[in-house]
Parts: C-alpha cells; structure tokens; sequence
C-alpha cells in the first residue's frame, strides 16, 4: 500500500511497441488505409497523462456483469456454451488495480453480432445483447458471466474466420494506461490463422491474450470458467525515486 | 529499491467495426441493459467555465470519412485541475468529469463533443502547457489506440509557448492538433494518413 501511494502520479512506463501489433499489418487489409505513416511523437508524460477518470460502482448495474441475464427476457436466457470468464487485472510491477472499469462486447453463439451493420447467415439471439462491464474489486479480480461467443467468417480478401473472442476495454488509474484488445480460448485452431491476432509478432504475446479452462473455478453442473489475467502498463517507480532523492 | 517491471502489458487488438455495442450500446440501439452510455454527456449547470462545442471527422488514407469510430477525450476544468485521485494540486470542479466519449455517426460519421475550455496544467517540468484535451481514438483497422491532444487556435499566446506544440518541428504538422474555430464551435478533423495526418503521440 505504501508502495503503491509513492507511485501517485508517477510517469508510466515506456510502452513496448514491439510487443503490441504495429500499426500498419497489411494481412488485416483494414489497416493499409487507417495505419498513420508518420512516426509517432515521443509525448513526456505531465498529468494529462498519468492521471485519469474515475468510475463509481453507483453507475454499474446489478446485471452489467452478467450477459447471461441482462438482455434476457424474463425466465428465458441466450442459446450457447455457458461460461465464466475471470481473473486479475495488474500492472506491469505485478499490483492488481482496484476499481478498473472493464467493458466487454462479443457475437452471439452463433457468430452473430446485434448490430445493424452486421449481416452474416447466423441468427440474432433474442435473449443476448453481448454486451457487460464491472469494476475489479480492491485487489483487481473481476469476473463476468456469458455465452461463448462463435467464430464468424469476414471480409478480409478471403476465407477469413475469427476465432471465438470476447473484446475488452480497459481503464487503469491513468488515461495513458487505456487498452482496447480481445481475449480468445485455449484449443481454438482459428488462433494460429487469424491476420488479426497474428497483427501481434511474439508469439509469448499472443499467448498472453488467450484464456485457459479452469476446472477449480467451473461450476459442476452449471458453468465453466475461463481464466485470464490482464496486464495494464505500471507506473516507473525507479523515475520517481530519483525525482524525490533531487537525482 | 527501485523495481523493474515483471510482466509485459496485455498486447492490444484492434476494437474492430462493433466498438460501439460495448461502449456506446445505447447509441447502435441495445437498451434496457445500460441506463446510459458512459461519458456521452460532461456538462450540467453547475459545471464552471466557458462551453465549446467540438466537431469533427476521422479521414482514412483514402480520404473516406470512418463510420465506425469511438473517441475519448481526458481534460482538466476551467482551473487546470483533473477530477482523479492523482490530482494533487487541489480539488477539481466535482461537476465536470473531464473524461467524455463519443461515437463517429453510422451514417455521416462526424462526431461532436460540448465541453468546456481547459484551464493550464504544468508539464512535467514545470513549465505551463497550453489549454488543451488528450484523445484516443479507435476503429476498425486500427490495432492500438491512437493518442492525439487538441489545441485551441484561438489561445495563439500559450500555444507558442507550449512544450508539447513546440516539441513537434514541422509547424505544418504542428497545425493538425488546433481546433478551428468555425460558426458556433471548433472544428477539429482527424487524418489517419496524407499530406497533413494528424500527429499522434507515444504517450
């Protein structure tokens, strides 16, 4: 705790851009015209960056966090594989982030998302809306309730499918710390095909964007539970040592 | 004892063309489950300082305007102060949250944010900064969030002596960050790629 209120304020660490996807990975064609091509300006962090919104738990719903329910009809709940999905969010130095706002969107089992700009054969489900959000608790865990989401075809040039993914977006303490990126399952073959999770080079970081069943946590009878950790950048405590020493 | 970081951030992923489903549900028409899309509206009555109006669009390489975006934006108060426990200087307006969010249109895809004028923040060295609101940007095709900062043409005074303006060599590219300001607001439009794309930051 201690540790964590010397941090207050702290600049961010630098973030890995080898690690995260470039901008510009043609094999996803929709970045050839979205990618910028001029290098990005190295910005020196003041507190418009390293201090950010704050979420109360007064905005959340009962069933934000429950997709299995909070688009349902009363008594009726959505077609497909029930499931758990839960973990921590932590910074880079390893501390869970309390009070994290994670909001999260997928398809429905069959592949289909309820949006008006979706089209594909699949149908929409009348009880799924696939969308949820909840804070981490004071040590960082979160966990929501949902359907797995099926994999779809898309229009990428060829017979691209998206493998089964849950889409995340993430708050941290700091607006520099804001993440948009996507979860996936253990097993699913269309992990090592898609151009969008292979827009990431290493393969330790795909790894780190895949959930793994967790038995001890499925429910028998009832729901399975997938397990996925969350990583939001931490701040650089060595930075702000020097700066109180008069380094 | 300083400590070295131990785990690597979660790689990012595009937020793909249904953004909007998990961030604005309300807007593409899934009700009953958000009372409201989070950081749609920044301002009551009793928020303190001068209103701008912000408008704008997202230009691709092609110069087609993208439909399927979601901008953020974080900014101080009319006193330069951030509503966030980090905020050490004081204690900032309690009824303007500084963070707001906002959808491209599906049809026409401008985007529109009414918020107030910032107030100075220091950077890190002391120095003032000029008025200004941080964005992040998101859409199909993008893989990480891009960073921008909005400036204010009309604040020519501290924008001179901005480090963050003045940190950019190009002055042609250092006019992609100044809102304009045209009939009753800015205008502020974003361009991914070309002759005059948008300078994005490493924040």
């Amino acid at each position: 705790m201690a540790d964590s209120q010397k941090e207050l304020g702290a600049a961010f660490n630098k973030r890995d851009r080898d690690w995260h996807p470039a901008a510009d990975t043609p094999a996803y064609r929709s970045t050839i015209l979205r990618s910028p091509k001029q290098k990005l300006v190295m910005l020196e962090q003041s507190l418009s960056e390293t201090t950010g919104p704050v979420f109360g738990q007064n905005a959340i719903g009962a069933l934000d966090h429950d997709l299995i329910q909070n688009f349902a009809q009363p008594g009726e709940s959505p077609i497909g594989e029930r499931i758990i999905v839960h973990g921590h969010i932590l910074d880079e130095n390893g501390r869970g982030v309390p009070n994290a706002l994670l909001e999260v969107w997928q398809a429905n089992a069959g592949g289909r998302y309820r949006h008006k700009n979706d089209s594909y054969l699949a149908p929409l489900d009348p009880n799924f809306g696939g969308c949820g959000r909840l804070l981490s608790d004071e040590n960082g865990y979160y966990s929501f309730r949902t359907i797995k989401p099926g994999p779809y075809p898309w229009p990428n040039g060829g017979n691209d499918w998206r493998p089964a993914h849950i889409h995340y977006s993430l708050f941290g303490s700091g607006f520099a710390q804001r993440l948009i990126t996507q979860i996936y399952f253990e097993g699913d073959p269309h992990i090592a095909l898609c151009p969008i999770l292979n827009s990431i080079n290493d393969p330790k970081a795909i790894d780190q964007l895949v959930a793994r069943l967790d038995m001890e946590h499925t429910v028998p009878m009832d729901i399975r539970a997938y397990r996925l950790n969350m990583i939001l950048r931490g701040r650089d405590s060595t930075m702000f040592e020097n700066r109180m020493e008069g380094n | 004892m300083s400590q070295a970081p131990n785990l690597k951030e979660s790689p990012s992923q595009t937020a793909g063309p249904y953004v909007h489903i998990g961030c604005t549900p309300n807007f593409v028409g899934i009700s009953g489950v958000y009372e409201e899309d989070a950081g749609r509206g920044m301002l009551s009555d009793e928020t303190k300082g001068e209103r701008i109006h912000i408008r704008g669009r997202i230009f691709d390489g092609a110069g087609d305007i993208v439909k399927d975006g979601l901008i953020e934006i974080w900014q101080a108060d009319a006193e330069g102060l951030y509503n966030s426990p980090d905020e050490t200087r004081g204690t900032a307006d309690p009824a303007f949250p500084g963070w707001g969010r906002q959808p491209t249109d599906l049809e026409r895809g401008d985007f529109v944010f009414d918020t107030i004028r910032p107030g100075r923040v220091p950077a890190s060295d002391g120095r003032m900064q000029a008025p200004h609101i941080s964005l992040w940007i998101v859409a199909r095709g993008i893989n990480i969030g891009l960073s921008t900062r909005l400036y204010l043409a009309d604040e020519a005074e501290a924008n001179a002596q901005d480090p963050v303006l003045a940190s950019i060599a190009d002055p042609m590219r250092r006019e992609t960050l100044l809102a304009v300001r045209e009939g009753d607001g800015f205008v502020f439009d974003i361009r991914l790629q070309g002759d005059r794309e948008t300078v994005f930051f490493d924040v």
